[in-house]
């Protein structure tokens, strides 16, 4: 495998324009530009410094970071920071990919932990961060999530650990008398009851917001480690695929079943992430399988639902093994390799003031914290939501395993429509599992994996 | 890279042996060599070099900063790629379909808004506005409008008791939805091509077909149509290369899906391009330039040979 390393920028700025100038369509580019022009601030008068975070777009997102920078100017009044969003999914993807790509990143920015990590090459395009005074008191899992090939840190605790599980509606759960489920059987059993006792929809969908779509597959991942201990090691080899799985193609299967069973939602095709999570906060809808860290959402699309709603681990073939999945924070803080003098202090700094106790309590008035901290500086605070308190439980009693995309490098970018085609009938869940197969090898060849040509 | 530049820069320019004079090569412009330069450098700096450079790219693996030769493997991934079936598929109805209605809408257009009707100028400009918005803002007003549950189309259908379908949300019918808005935002602009084509049949040809006695729908079909036969070829030359790399209205609507079932060659392009595949998006492009070039170049040849026999 030859490799000619350019390394310039110039050259990579030629190379991106040639591999858009041929894509005839006009693509979204110029929302790229947007930002890296807030360096404004005067750098010669008396150590002022602006730097700029950019951050997702989502209400709690926004609201944390906004609650965060505010605290970390009222300590460190010589810097000001600006805050720009972008969108999750795919699209932020891109956008974080091209803006490193073409150094045009903002100071700081907040992206993935896990796979998506390895594939901006945290090495090639981001600043060392293992000298940090917050690098030693980190949650293991986190730790290991936000380190380069190279063994290092490059991305700082910003926020809680949630699960990637079923949000439920207590008190439908109450009226109809029903137990949690701890098997996929039982789990159809209550969706069946709910359907029966009728004006309750069984199962939310949330296909409007296309990244919603995935948990059946990626909140299994307890389930598939319970039974193949060693399956991220054999999936990153390129030896265990999903199809010839039984235990991982289940997660594909499961969304057949619901889908074939008529439980979903009437809209489940137009709906989005924030009519999910109102449905499962008022009741119209009993059960929605998504990442328990949308559940800081709760209050401003349903004020006063927060404690209607819980969380359980997906459920599995076995109820002894069953436990949560969970994802060691979405996000983390990262500063791109560019930055250098006083806007690298500062934007340590900031990163650096996250990981304190007074700023994790800044973020949890943003985003109410849906499960432990991920700095072992920082506690809880006593009144937290009902998700948090079933969340943590499993943390507690050692039944939480991380997700896929935290053990191996390698997920494919298909993922979330492959799941809709399942979803909405258009292909079974063998093919839907072997077309997911067919995604992973090719991200798995893009990042130069051994065993994948 | 200098010197790449510096021989592209004089190839487009015909070599004139030294002391030619002009007059005697009559194809040749007014202008001096130098006059064509700055056109010359900016077409091999932002055209020509992009081009042959990203035919180079199509055959490595890439990512923006390294990449290696891979030979002919982006090819075969991309001719492999589950959605691009689909979108191959989509790519074509959806072509065939905005050119085709925007030639008989516009067509039909056209000849009303270049009879003698009150308030003409004005019914011409409400029918070009469609074309003067953002595709963006179309696609999202349509998308809100599309809703099966809130939607304005489905509710208003629900007034007269007809249960409206999920225009954008079943996967049947999303793609044939797009092509609709399409045509909706498209039309304006055939319409003003098909209108000065009309305009400009000289009336000596309406007028003795009048005498001898031709229905007005005789006339249509045997002098509005054959004359205006450029403005026809220039239409369907143009919405359908606009239909073959139509992208931006269906990122909008659906963004492909649901599931893959509204992608296009153009949409699998960029999402392989969101996704990092940088080389394997290129050897996409690749293949929807050549896509292009075979059906349009013949079309445009077979129509422009029958605009000679006029």
């Amino acid at each position: 495998m030859r490799k000619s390393k350019t390394g310039q920028r110039g050259i990579a700025l030629v190379a991106l324009a040639a591999a858009t100038t041929l894509f005839a369509a006009g693509c979204s580019a110029g929302s790229l530009g947007s930002s890296s022009g807030g360096g404004g601030g005067g750098q010669g008068s008396a150590g002022a410094v602006t730097i700029t975070w950019l951050t997702g777009s989502t209400d709690t997102e926004v609201a944390s970071a906004k609650a965060v920078i505010e605290a970390f100017q009222a300590a460190n009044p010589g810097i000001t920071v600006k805050t720009d969003t972008r969108p999750g999914g795919s699209e932020g993807d891109n956008i974080v990919k091209t803006r490193l790509s073409t150094g045009e990143m903002s100071e700081v920015f907040t992206y993935n932990n896990g796979s998506l990590l390895q594939a901006i090459k945290p090495e090639q395009n981001l600043a060392p961060l293992d000298d940090q005074p917050w690098a030693s008191q980190l949650d293991p899992l986190f730790a290991d999530s936000s380190k380069g090939s190279d063994g290092k840190i490059y991305g700082g605790p910003l926020g809680t650990a949630f699960g990637g599980a079923v949000l439920y509606n207590i008190p439908v759960y109450k009226k109809l008398n029903l137990q949690i489920p701890r098997t996929w059987d039982e789990f159809m059993k209550n969706n069946d009851a709910i359907k029966k006792a009728g004006g309750i929809t069984p199962v939310e969908q949330t296909y409007g917001e296309t990244w919603t779509s995935q948990l059946f597959v990626l909140g299994d991942y307890h389930n598939v480690e319970a039974q193949v201990p060693d399956f991220a090691q054999k999936y990153t080899a390129g030896q265990a695929k999903y199809a010839n799985t039984p235990a991982a193609l289940a997660g594909f299967q499961h969304i057949q079943q619901v889908h074939e069973g008529g439980y979903f939602n009437k809209d489940f095709a137009s709906a989005k992430l924030n009519d999910g999570i109102k449905a499962v906060a008022t009741g119209t809808a009993a059960h929605y399988p998504q990442l328990g860290g949308v559940a800081a959402n709760i209050d401003n699309v349903a004020p006063g639902k927060l404690n209607d709603v819980g969380i359980f681990p997906l459920p599995g073939p076995d109820a002894a093994t069953n436990g949560m999945t969970v994802w060691p924070g979405t996000s983390a803080m990262y500063i791109p390799k560019s930055v250098e003098g006083d806007k690298l202090d500062a934007a340590k700094k900031l990163i650096a003031f996250a990981a304190t106790q007074p700023g994790c309590d800044a973020y949890a008035k943003g985003s109410p914290p849906q499960g432990p901290f991920l700095s072992k500086a920082c506690q809880l605070p006593s009144d937290v939501s009902q998700v948090a308190k079933d969340t943590k439980s499993y943390f507690d009693s050692g039944k939480a395993s991380p997700a896929l995309e935290f053990k191996s490098p390698i997920k494919g970018p298909s993922l979330e429509q492959i799941c809709i085609q399942v979803g909405t009938g258009q292909v079974s869940a063998e093919k839907g599992a072997a077309l997911y197969d067919e995604d992973v090898k090719k991200q798995a060849q893009q990042l130069g994996l051994p065993g994948w040509e | 890279m200098a010197s790449t530049v510096g021989t592209t820069e004089t190839t487009p320019l015909a070599p004139v042996a030294p002391g030619v004079k002009k007059e005697e090569r009559g194809r040749r412009g007014p202008y001096p060599y130098w006059f064509y330069l700055p056109a010359a450098i900016i077409y091999a700096i932002f055209f020509v070099l992009p081009t042959l450079v990203s035919f180079y790219f199509s055959f490595t693996r890439w990512d923006l900063f390294t990449s290696h030769w891979i030979g002919l493997k982006n090819y075969v991934t991309f001719f492999n790629e589950q959605a691009l079936v689909i979108g191959l598929r989509n790519t074509l109805i959806y072509a065939v379909m905005t050119s085709g209605l925007k030639v008989v809408i516009g067509l039909l257009l056209a000849v009303l808004l270049t009879s003698k009707i009150i308030a003409r100028g004005y019914l011409r400009s409400v029918i070009f506005f469609p074309v003067l918005v953002s595709v963006i803002g179309v696609g999202f007003t349509f998308t809100a409008l599309m809703n099966p549950e809130i939607g304005l189309i489905n509710k208003a259908l629900g007034a007269v008791g007809v249960d409206g379908p999920g225009w954008l949300t079943n996967p049947s019918l999303a793609i044939f939805s797009i092509a609709l808005v399409d045509v909706w935002k498209g039309v304006g602009l055939a319409t003003v091509i098909f209108i000065a084509g009309i305009v400009s049949i000289p009336s000596d040809y309406y007028e003795a077909a009048q005498v001898d006695g031709a229905s007005r729908s005789k006339a249509f079909w045997s002098i509005t149509l054959p004359l205006a036969r450029p403005a026809v070829a220039t239409v369907i030359t143009l919405s359908l290369i606009g239909g073959l790399r139509s992208f931006d209205l269906i990122w909008a609507m659906t963004g492909g899906g649901p599931g893959f079932a509204s992608d296009t060659v153009a949409s699998v392009i960029f999402k392989q391009y969101q996704a990092g595949f940088y080389g394997l998006s290129t050897a996409g492009s690749v293949v929807l330039f050549l896509l292009v070039t075979v059906i349009i170049v013949p079309l445009t040849w077979w129509l422009n040979r029958h605009e000679v026999d006029r």
